[in-house]
């Protein structure tokens, strides 16, 4: 790994960290993940960090990733407590891996695992039996196409290995909690999970990305998630990063034959905020549900970009996202669905909902279409609202103040997304934490 | 004694004057009839008592209870008493009926002092209010108005005024829309609040609603006035005649209109 690209000072800093982490590691890791590693990092020193120029990141500047070097976070040293962790995790039951700027830590994870099921730090599963991933890593996250991935895969060391047996059924959630915490430096963690659901198995995976409040951090993540044939699972992802993180998260689906998969993407943190979905329906049968709700003040900004890829015949997707936005705030959505020659018989429906709570909030929203088969039916829709005064009206008419006027409606609002979340407990925490980071009423956010 | 008293009131919507000088004393116990012509200003009258704050007040004061009206907020009008059963009651997607009437009957609740109603309780509180109007279950637990007939929805309104339990109701055109029998069932509804701690004002086009629901005082608005009051008899006078007849004397009475 002695090529380097000096491209640019922005990507020049991240090559010379990748340098040293391959030079550190290069003698225990086997050689196809150094491979991986390596095309990676050569994708990225070839590509630099995306501009607005390019169409993918037109409405998003990353600029205040790119204009600072992040230094890698290190492990341990974070000072967190177990109280602390526990009420970022929530009481969702199951078994919890926890990993803390990028590491696993052990003191923190919790549960016990039906048998056969395994989940573990990628770290570990790659120190111990490295086979057991090598099929998977990277195969359907390419290291060589997006330039969040590829810088992922250049720094791959950990993150979580979650593997169900086929024909394994379990009811109890999985959580992965990523926790960024380096007060002293402005870091960043590289996150990488791999979820493995094998034929016929069911599972609830959580992921959870949180950090300190007002910490500056760079967290880059990419999951992968394999769902076999006739298997079931249901992935959440929780964001609630610091208001001052950014948070760029590319998750790749790849499932085969009358494969059931459902996301529920919740981003409540960070100040710039990228999440990619790119889904692949790649055998009959196949059913995906993607939901999404963000909640964005001030001048922060979050972008969702889901790709659905139906690849064969007979397969549906249904995608719903929707988003309150306050402040400055600004949000980008981007929904692409393609349709290959063929995909017979798809049913595909995308909508859109932004609810503004300020003038100047503000969404780019686009639906795109690729379609390449005949018969198939494919709908979309993109509404962007205030609150309706009429109905705030209402509500105080029959004596509810203002302020729980706009939260019964924005409850009301999200609750198509909230709603279709099946571990009780997360959805319960999670309408009260929507209710409590809900501007105020007669604050800025509500002056005509 | 006085409940109601509205004095020389001016109000203005979407920049236009629409109530230009209405006085109108309502007392506990009684039953008011407002009637008139499309566009009269019945319904500007109805909001501006429950505060909407698109209806800008420019004259006048309103007395209720001896407190400022005009001075509360349309949520603390309603915790104090006031209720109107909305002309076009406005659908809201994904709030519950039955959770919305909850919340709203225990914000009043709390303002009075009382203890607030626990699930159970209100439930069955909800079923005994129901039965007398006839509403179907079912209804409580979809979204507030979302997908209701226009009959359902003004059975609706009038519901929530037999849980909420007001002082004052002003019901806006509650009997438009209702076939003979819901209408009756309205009028029951209404009928089994009057009482002598309760006034109700209610808006009708049609002396249909007046034969079931018998008002004290009936009067007609035209052109932003109050042009005439009188018993029974005057909505019955209005079946016959229209409301050609009172034209004069509403333009006698009203200022000489502004462009
Ligand atoms: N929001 C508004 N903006 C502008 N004009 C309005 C508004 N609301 C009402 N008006 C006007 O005020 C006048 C009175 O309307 P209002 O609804 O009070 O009449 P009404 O007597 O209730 O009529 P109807 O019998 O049709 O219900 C009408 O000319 C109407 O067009
Ligand atoms: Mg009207």
């Amino acid at each position: 790994m002695t090529r380097l690209v000096q491209s640019s000072p922005q990507t020049d800093a991240y090559l010379a960290d990748c340098d040293r982490l391959v030079t550190a590691r290069s003698a225990t890791e086997p050689s196809w993940l150094r491979n991986l590693r390596r095309k990676g990092i050569e994708h990225f020193a070839d590509a630099g960090f995306p501009t607005t120029r390019d169409e993918e990141w037109k409405f998003t500047s990353i600029a205040p990733i790119a204009d600072r070097h992040f230094a890698p976070a290190h492990d341990g040293q974070s000072g967190l407590t177990t109280d602390r962790v526990e009420s970022w995790a929530g009481a969702l039951g199951g078994y919890r891996l926890v990993l803390v700027n990028g590491a696993y830590a052990p003191q923190f994870s919790v549960g016990g695992l039906p048998a056969g099921v395994h989940v573990s730090s990628l770290r570990s599963i790659l120190a111990t039996n490295p086979a057991a991933v090598e099929p998977y890593l990277g195969r359907f996250a390419p290291p060589d196409r997006q330039a969040f991935t590829a810088l992922n895969t250049g720094f791959l060391q950990d993150g979580a290995f979650v593997w169900i047996p086929p024909g394994t059924i379990i009811d109890q959630p999985i959580s992965l909690l990523f926790v960024s915490a380096s007060p002293e430096t402005a870091s960043v963690s590289h996150p990488r999970v791999l979820i493995v659901a094998g034929d016929r198995s069911q599972v609830r995976i959580v992921e959870g990305y949180v950090g300190p409040p007002g910490q500056e951090y760079f967290t880059n993540a990419v999951t992968e998630v394999v769902v076999g044939s006739g298997a079931v699972v249901d992935h959440y992802k929780l964001q609630r990063e610091s208001q001052r993180a950014c948070h760029i998260g590319s998750m790749y689906v790849h499932g085969t034959r009358d494969s059931t998969f459902s996301s529920h993407s919740i981003a409540f943190g960070g100040a710039l905020v990228r999440n990619d979905i790119i889904a692949v329906l790649d055998g009959e049968g196949g059913d995906y549900t993607l939901n999404g709700l963000y909640l964005v003040d001030g001048r922060r900004l979050i972008d969702n970009h889901t790709t659905i890829d139906h690849a064969k015949p007979h397969c549906g997707s249904h995608e719903m996202y929707k988003g309150i936005l306050s402040g400055h705030a600004r949000a980008v959505f981007n929904g692409k669905i393609i349709v290959r020659p063929d995909a017979q018989k798809t049913d595909a429906k995308q909508t859109n909902k932004a609810l503004l709570l300020s003038d100047d909030a503000q969404i780019n929203t686009k639906p795109q279409l690729e379609i390449f088969a005949n018969d198939v039916k494919c709908t979309h829709g993109a509404a962007v609202g205030q609150l309706d005064e009429d109905a705030i009206f209402y509500l105080r008419a029959r004596g509810l103040d203002l302020q729980q006027a706009r939260d019964m409606l924005i409850h009301a609002f999200a609750g198509d997304v909230l709603n279709r979340i099946r571990i009780e407990p997360l959805r319960k925490s999670l309408e009260e934490h929507l209710l409590s980071e809900l501007p105020a009423a007669g604050g800025p956010a509500n002056q005509q | 004694m006085t409940m109601l008293e509205i004095h020389n009131l001016h109000v203005r919507v979407g920049g236009k004057p629409i109530l230009q000088g209405i006085d109108l004393c309502v007392n506990a116990g009684e039953v008011h009839a407002i009637m008139g012509p499309n566009g009269s200003g019945k319904s500007t009258l109805a909001r501006a008592l429950s505060g909407h704050p698109d209806y800008q007040v420019t004259e006048g004061e309103v007395s209720y209870e001896g407190r400022d009206l005009l001075a509360m907020d349309p949520e603390e009008r309603a915790r104090d008493g006031v209720f109107m059963a909305f002309q076009y009651p406005v659908e809201i997607p994904g709030v519950n009926n039955a959770y919305f009437l909850k919340a709203a009957l225990n914000a009043i609740r709390t303002h009075r002092g009382q203890e607030e109603l626990d699930a159970i309780e209100f439930m069955a509180l909800m079923r005994e209010k129901s039965t007398l109007l006839e509403i179907d279950p079912s209804m409580l637990t979809r979204s507030v108005n979302e997908g209701f007939s226009g009959g359902e929805k003004k059975r609706n309104e009038i519901f929530q005024m037999a849980v909420l339990e007001p002082k004052l109701a002003i019901l806006d055109e509650t009997d438009s829309g209702l076939d003979i029998d819901a209408l009756k069932l309205v009028a029951n509804g209404v009928n089994a609040m009057r009482s002598p701690e309760r006034a109700i004002i209610v808006v009708t086009h049609y002396q249909r609603l007046l034969d079931y629901i018998v008002p004290d005082v009936v009067h007609v608005l035209s052109g932003g006035r109050i042009v005439k009051s009188g018993d029974r008899a005057l909505a019955l006078e209005l079946e016959d005649k229209g409301y050609g007849w009172l034209e004069p004397e509403a333009a006698a009475a009203a200022p000489a209109a502004k462009a």
